[in-house]
């Protein structure tokens, strides 16, 4: 099985978020990048299936130079090998266009995503991955066993769980669940050395076909200060609510 | 040229969500000065929609589809925006919805937005206003193409109506075994109890609780407002209740009218997940917990004391 991990490089869930540039730019200054929580969860089953079904393993970035720390990252937790397209990501439609020549290119028949990336929060690039790939699909995946090219898998649905069942090729777009937190793998100092010797391919972006562009950023309008209801004075607050909020 | 709108449904019944999204494709459909076009798929009562503004809609019933299933699904609502001649389609932010619309998008060579807010601030160029950054920020964002794709956030343009004389229309569609590449095997659901996703209220408590023996209280306050249950996440993690409740930057996304939160210190990570709930309430010990700054209302309090008092009170204000 050759497996592709697409890793998306986000700020720390922390990291204040501030824009420059006329709220054009999202402003990185001081900003602690990391690999995208789901993305973590995704590539930990991959190794799984690498120690105990031989997989091979690759990790792939679209991004500019500044992703490859966490490339590196993902090589030293034990992938085999990293890409990095050289394009700035700004729409979920290029990202996904770039990671299906990758997935053409490579023959990789699993392909494993995270259900959303932390920054834009698109939750579009797996699903679009899949399409241009003529790929089977499943999201929001909290279980994921193949045998051969038979895939049992489960995904999270309103109220519960639904198990499919599915064939390779696929995209999974996983989360929690698919392995647990307590799973996940952290880079130790062998994994770090080995990580600087594993190669790094950039190539270079095959189209940069936007669909949508980003024109500015707002936050959200400052909240009004709390209003204290007394914990002896209920009826203060079940009238606020049915008559201020009226939510009750 | 046309608006399509997809109204989702579980076992014939449309949620809440499917009324914003007819609610927010009447309003796109005047904005761009044309006509709304509403998709069910084995939908009990779709005449439902005509209350919300639904010109025509378009019923598919075929039992291959009982099951949700993404690429059937985002097949047939390539055949319904073919037929009606669409060139913006709106779907929901429901699990199936997100899960769809990626696929619609690239069958329809289209431009999409998810996790939309609001309608259209400006119809050329095509701007949407989308969260962002786990709901710290909004990006306004342009589609470019001729044809797009909206997902609206839950709760986020709201249920409006607005009835109009309706017709119903059925749509033959045809669905090929490659489209049926996932199959269904096993549903396992929780009855009888309200989801988090459908919850217009929600309460949650944290580790402020001690121990899983002290849920007899939420349960209660949940059961009396008809809302459903949640938890923080080392709550979870402790095993004290099920993964399933909770909420956050890494567990489920709350977007409710009102969100009560009881011994739980507001944490970013939390907060990122439930801010996009309308009104929050919190009851901490604590004066100094983050929660106070988020909240509208709060109550600095023991929640072993205000808990059973505030039952007492909601039953007394639901009885009156
Ligand atoms: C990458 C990452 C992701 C995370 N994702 C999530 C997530 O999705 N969801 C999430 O919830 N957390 C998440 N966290 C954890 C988060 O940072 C906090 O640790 C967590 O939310 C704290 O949970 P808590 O408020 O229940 O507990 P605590 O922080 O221990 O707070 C308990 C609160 O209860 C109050 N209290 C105590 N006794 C009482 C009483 N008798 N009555 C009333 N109040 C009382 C205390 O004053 C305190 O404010 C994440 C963390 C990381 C690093
Ligand atoms: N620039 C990127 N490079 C590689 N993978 C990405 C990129 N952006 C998104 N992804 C993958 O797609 C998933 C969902 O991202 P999104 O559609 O942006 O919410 C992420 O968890 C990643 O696995």
């Amino acid at each position: 099985m050759k497996i592709l991990v697409c890793i998306s490089h986000v700020p720390d869930t922390t990291s204040k978020i501030n824009f420059t540039d006329n709220n054009e730019t999202f402003d990185t200054n001081g900003v602690q990048f990391v690999i995208n929580p789901y993305d973590e969860f995704c590539l930990t089953r991959a190794m799984w299936f690498k120690e105990k079904q031989g997989a091979t393993v690759t990790v792939v970035n679209v991004g500019e130079a500044n992703t490859e720390p966490t490339l590196r990252k993902a090589l030293a937790i034990g992938a085999d090998d990293a890409i990095r397209v050289n394009i700035n990501p700004t729409d979920g439609f290029l990202v996904a266009k770039e990671l299906a020549a990758i997935v053409k290119n490579g023959g990789y028949d699993l392909v494993l995503a995270g259900k959303e990336s932390a920054d834009y929060n698109g939750q579009m690039v797996p699903g679009m991955l899949a399409s241009l790939s003529n790929f089977n699909f499943i999201n929001g995946c909290v279980g994921l066993e193949i045998e051969g090219e038979n895939i049992t898998a489960v995904r999270e649905i309103d109220g519960g769980n639904e198990t499919v069942s599915s064939s390779l090729p696929i995209v999974i777009g996983g989360q929690k669940g698919i392995v647990e937190e307590k799973d996940l793998r952290i880079p130790n100092m062998r994994g770090i050395m080995m990580a600087r010797k594993k190669p790094l391919n950039v190539l270079e972006a095959t189209s940069s076909e936007a669909k949508t562009t980003t024109k500015s950023f707002e936050k959200p309008a400052p909240k009004g200060a709390v209003k204290l209801v007394d914990a002896d004075n209920l009826d203060d607050l079940i009238n606020l609510l049915h008559n201020e909020a009226k939510v009750i | 040229m046309s608006v399509l709108v997809f109204a989702d449904s579980t076992d014939g019944k449309f949620k809440k969500t499917a009324f914003e999204v007819v609610s927010y494709g009447k309003k796109l459909a005047e904005q761009l000065s044309t006509n709304l076009v509403v998709l069910t798929i084995n939908a009990t009562d779709a005449s439902q929609l005509f209350t919300y503004g639904a010109e025509k809609v378009l019923t598919v019933s075929n039992d291959t589809l009982a099951t949700f299933n993404a690429k059937a699904y985002a097949s047939v609502i390539k055949q319904a925006a073919d037929a009606s001649n669409a060139n913006v389609v709106v779907v929901d932010s429901s699990i199936n919805g997100l899960y769809v619309a990626p696929l619609v998008a690239v069958a329809l060579n289209a431009g999409y937005a998810s996790n939309v807010v609001a309608a259209p601030s400006n119809t050329s160029p095509f701007t949407v206003k989308r969260k962002a950054f786990s709901n710290k920020a909004f990006s306004n964002t342009v589609i470019s193409t001729e044809n797009k794709v909206v997902g609206v956030a839950k709760n986020s343009f709201g249920v409006h109506e607005n009835s109009v004389e309706g017709t119903l229309e059925n749509l033959e569609v045809t669905i090929s075994e490659e489209d049926l590449g996932v199959k269904s095997e096993k549903i396992d659901k929780v009855t009888g109890k309200v989801t988090i996703a459908d919850a217009e209220i929600v309460v949650s408590a944290g580790r402020g609780l001690k121990g899983p023996e002290n849920w007899g209280m939420i349960e209660e306050l949940a059961d009396v407002l008809g809302a459903a249950t949640a938890c923080s996440k080392p709550v979870s993690d402790l095993g004290w209740r099920p993964h399933s409740e909770h909420v956050g930057q890494t567990g489920k996304p709350v977007a409710s009218n009102l969100y009560i939160a009881i011994g739980i210190s507001g944490a970013i990570q939390h907060l990122a997940g439930i801010n996009a709930s309308k009104v929050k309430v919190v009851i901490n010990t604590d004066p100094e917990a983050p929660f106070f700054k988020a909240a509208d209302y709060g109550i600095v309090g023991d929640a072993f004391e205000v808990v059973p008092k505030l039952i007492e009170k909601m039953k007394a204000f639901k009885a009156s």
